[in-house]
């Protein structure tokens, strides 16, 4: 069969069947929407992950004047108070590297942090106190450390970033459960549409295919219109969607986020572009096997 | 060329055979025709000799092939061997003359230099040079059945089944349509034609098979019509295979063209 004939085939029956392709093309283009943004985020989970691993700290407070916690006692830490827990810190094998923040420091820091923030106004030197930043050789070790010091001579307390970004992560893994979980139910409903969409087109060309199968025309050559009607519609489908995702990726996510601390450890445009292959394979992949089985299933010889 | 041996068929949800133990041989290059009232078997023996339905018993040849053990895979093969005419004459409205018949070519992978000789060529034989532009609904009833014919005939098959290709036409032009399949068959080719026409039958003088509820009652070389047997029906009903038809509907899915009815676009 000639592939100009097969061509024009398929241009009339997309044609006829317009409504039918369209909503394909929409729905394969939600489905993989919410795949690749379930995907993404995880993604982004990861990039994160390592980039916070390698700089994640336990800050170990020391008590002011003002502190409240009853392990100050209403003291500020001393000097010896402070050398003996900096000591202590640097003979753990599990920590890698010790830094000592000071009064001056914490507040210069949280002043150029929240410089276009109206409370910076309100925080006065010595409201944030002094502290030992733990960088340590293994993050999921943080429980040493915090068992070691919260009790300590004038310690007020010790913060373990990785609670926080523990729950960080999880909700990004809740994001990418869900829409995950939704782009599956997209894909079945792309899968269900396409093959309502093949039995429409069967009805539609109901006289052709009568005509062909009078004639001799072999299994395939019926068919492979039908295939590549599936194969054009669900293919735009997922170029769409991979467009949305980039545009999406640049113009929102990138371009909002790019102003802030994280710009490193953000996903970009490749992310997508690694996405792309295993979407548009997986979309294919569906859309040839509903047609086959959906074929086979309505168009006997 | 065409062979029934002790062919029964009973189709599903149906009591009685639509055909019963019927023997009948067909030669190359014979003119057949096949009689008999509404529900006698007609349209039944020449959708088993297309392979649109298959025995229950027996053994149905056609064209050297055991329909019986042909694979599902084949059968398209073996159709290009068999041109079929029906009274509706089933041709794509969208489409004109020449892409009608070009159509046939067309899906079973002819190059395009062949079809652009052999469209015309067979739209001249029968009849309907410089009507190719033309689309289905802008011809006569007599035309289209022409176009039809061309269309069955333009791959050059053995053999012509023809399921009440007059029930549509007036007798002029339904004796037209026969002496052109007359014309077709002294080419050498097979026609087998399922007729209520008795005027066509008695002008031809050709071989009549006459069924009466599924089983041949008669088998005459250079026969006539004749009056029916068993059911009283002298004169052809709207549509001779509604009978038929309502036995052989099957699930919604078979995409038969004659089962769905109704026009599309």
């Amino acid at each position: 069969m000639k592939a100009g004939f097969i061509a024009s085939e398929v241009w009339s029956g997309l044609r006829r069947n317009l409504s039918m392709a369209l909503s394909v093309i929409l729905v394969t283009m939600v489905s993989m929407f919410l795949l690749g943004l379930g995907l993404l985020a995880q993604r982004q989970a990861d990039t994160m992950k390592g980039y916070w691993y390698d700089r994640i700290q336990v800050s170990i407070y020391l008590c002011t004047d003002n502190s409240l916690q009853p392990n100050c006692q209403n003291q500020a830490a001393t000097d010896a108070q402070q050398q003996s827990i900096e000591s202590q810190l640097k003979s753990m094998p599990e920590v890698k590297e010790v830094f000592h923040e000071s009064e001056e420091e914490a507040f210069n820091r949280f002043k150029e942090q929240f410089r276009n923030s109206p409370i910076t106004g309100n925080v006065q030197l010595g409201d944030i106190p002094q502290s030992f930043r733990v960088q340590l050789s293994d993050p999921t070790k943080y429980a040493v450390v915090t068992s070691q010091f919260e009790r300590a001579p004038g310690v007020a307390s010790v913060q373990d970033q990785e609670k926080v970004l523990k729950r960080f992560f999880q909700i990004i893994n809740w994001i990418t459960g869900f829409s995950v979980f939704l782009a599956g139910l997209m894909v079945i409903c792309a899968t269900l549409l396409m093959a309502t969409t093949i039995r429409q087109a069967a009805f539609i060309r109901r006289r052709e295919i009568g005509i062909m199968r009078l004639v001799g025309a072999s299994n395939w050559t019926i068919r492979m219109p039908f295939i590549i009607e599936m194969l054009v519609v669900a293919t735009m489908g997922v170029a769409l969607a991979v467009g949305m995702l980039w545009v999406g990726l640049r113009l929102i996510f990138n371009a909002g986020f790019n102003q802030v601390v994280l710009n490193k450890a953000l996903i970009g445009a490749n992310d997508v572009w690694a996405l792309t292959p295993w979407l548009f394979g997986g979309v294919i992949l569906i859309a040839v096997v509903t047609s086959v089985v959906t074929l086979r299933r309505y168009l006997r010889v | 060329m065409i062979r029934f041996d002790n062919v029964t068929k009973v189709y599903p949800r149906s009591t009685r055979p639509a055909l019963d133990d019927v023997n009948v041989n067909v030669e190359r290059g014979e003119f057949v025709f096949v009689v008999g009232p509404s529900g006698s078997g007609k349209s039944t023996m020449l959708r088993l000799a297309l392979r649109e339905e298959r025995a229950t018993s027996g053994t149905v040849l056609v064209a050297g092939q055991d329909l019986g053990s042909l694979s599902a895979r084949k059968v398209p093969r073996f159709r290009r061997e068999i041109g079929a005419v029906f009274q509706d004459f089933r041709l794509l409205p969208g489409k004109t003359v020449d892409q009608n018949v070009a159509f046939a070519l067309q899906v079973i992978g002819k190059p395009s230099s062949a079809i652009r000789q052999l469209v015309p060529e067979t739209l001249e034989m029968v009849g309907l040079e410089g009507k190719g532009k033309r689309l289905p609904h802008q011809l006569s009833g007599g035309e289209q059945q022409r176009v039809a014919i061309a269309r069955a005939v333009v791959n050059k098959p053995q053999i012509l089944l023809c399921d009440e290709p007059t029930g549509n036409l007036d007798p002029k032009i339904s004796l037209d349509i026969v002496h052109l399949l007359d014309r077709i068959n002294r080419t050498g080719t097979t026609v087998v034609m399922a007729t209520h026409d008795a005027d066509t039958v008695n002008q031809l003088r050709r071989r009549v098979v006459q069924l009466d509820e599924g089983h041949v009652v008669r088998d005459e070389q250079h026969g006539t019509y004749l009056a029916p047997i068993g059911a009283a029906t002298s004169s052809p009903p709207s549509d001779p295979d509604a009978v038929e038809d309502a036995e052989v509907a099957e699930e919604i899915g078979d995409l038969d063209p004659e089962r769905f009815g109704g026009e599309d676009r």
